[in-house]
């Protein structure tokens, strides 16, 4: 059980946070990586668009909703090497977590990031939203959670 | 006019006060006219307050006060005085809450600097973080310097101070709160501020536990005017002969 890397994106798209937690992905240059964030979140623009009509939920024009459900976009993306899974929250942040195939309860390990994520960031005073992360107490709850977990 | 009385027209005030409930209810006068001040003292006295709604709200309070200074000291005094009437208010509050049975005289303020601080580190911070402070000093060098630390503060539970403002700690609020109730109970300071344990700002005191088991540990330090000590000590031989 390997958790690779972690990934946020903010809802615009650029890349606010990423840590490596094992290495055997391929080394990224922070370059590269703003333009895996912004790929990948326009690849989830379009993968939310992408699905059959069918599926689509009913919206009565008349009543309009406070929280429409809106279809999620691409969830997980797999191959043979690594899995990665993609969480958005309600605000449009996404998480993007790299684990081993085999990796099981990704779902919990992606929540708990969550939960950290909005306690020791969101909570954090000097933390200005949308803007990259730099915050000592969200690594080192990361790095407990993560290596226990490993 | 009847939205918001000045203070020239104060003798129908109370007139008003009635009346406004009933005009337009807002946020200070809700619609059963019932305010917070119109409850009883001791109905919220077990109550707990929910931890994300405090930090959330202290997210506000520090950005609010962080718009307007200049510099990390600017910010720590601003914390500080919005601490300030918390502590004056929570001294009566604790106090008058404080349990005395019939055979005992009723409740007095602290006279002594020793009973102050004993009733800061273990009423005032039972109330505010439900536990005592770790440890309370005083200082080997200055006789007029106390200090209270605590291993693991509540307020910065969520908080990472950035680099370049390292020297600030949130605490200053609580600092503002100690210095309010030590300025109510009549002891003036010349200062309460609150530091890291790791800086160098205040002298490592031997035998504590050192700031790598207790990486936020903050000491929140109370400097007393002279004239404190001074009486103190009048106090001490009064009671001594």
């Amino acid at each position: 059980m390997v958790v690779f890397a972690l990934l946020i994106i903010n809802k615009a798209g650029g890349l606010v946070y990423n840590r490596e937690f094992h290495t055997g992905l391929a080394k990224l240059s922070s370059n590269d990586l703003l333009i895996l964030a912004g790929t990948f979140h326009g690849v989830h623009a379009i993968t939310r668009s992408l699905i059959p009509s069918s599926l689509k939920p009913i919206s009565n024009p008349g009543t309009p909703q406070n929280f429409p459900q809106r279809p999620s976009g691409l969830e997980v993306l797999e191959s043979s090497h690594f899995r990665l899974t993609c969480f958005q929250t309600l605000t449009g942040t996404k998480f993007l977590l790299f684990t081993e195939p085999a990796q099981p309860n990704v779902d919990s390990v992606i929540k708990r990031i969550y939960e950290l994520y909005t306690d020791f960031v969101m909570k954090n005073p000097f933390y200005t939203v949308e803007m990259p992360i730099r915050c000592q107490k969200f690594d080192a709850g990361l790095d407990a959670f993560v290596r226990v977990k490993s | 006019m009847t939205q918001a009385p000045s203070k020239s027209n104060s003798q129908n005030l109370s007139q008003q006060h009635n009346a406004r409930g009933t005009v337009a209810p807002n946020l200070r006068y809700p619609s059963n006219k019932k305010t917070i001040y119109d409850r009883n003292l001791n109905r919220s006295k077990n109550a707990e307050l929910s931890r994300a709604a405090f930090a959330y709200l202290f997210v506000e309070m520090i950005s609010y006060a962080q718009k307007r200074v200049k510099g990390i000291a600017d910010l720590e005094a601003r914390l500080n005085t919005q601490g300030y009437p918390l502590g004056l208010k929570l001294l009566d509050l604790l106090l008058s809450r404080t349990p005395t049975s019939s055979a005992q005289p009723p409740t007095t303020r602290p006279t002594k600097i020793l009973p102050l601080l004993q009733f800061i580190t273990t009423t005032l911070w039972r109330h505010l973080f439900n536990r005592p402070a770790d440890a309370l000093e005083r200082s080997a060098e200055n006789a007029s310097e106390y200090m209270i630390s605590d291993n693991e503060p509540l307020v910065n539970q969520y908080i990472s101070v950035p680099k370049e403002m390292s020297q600030l700690n949130p605490m200053a609020l609580v600092a503002g709160i100690v210095e309010g109730v030590c300025d109510g109970a009549g002891f003036t300071t010349r200062g309460v501020s609150a530091h890291w344990a790791n800086g160098t700002s205040v002298p490592e005191a031997s035998g504590t536990t050192g700031p790598g088991m207790w990486p936020g540990k903050t000491i929140i330090l109370i400097r007393f005017a002279p004239e404190v000590l001074e009486r103190e000590e009048i106090l001490s031989r009064g009671s001594g002969t």
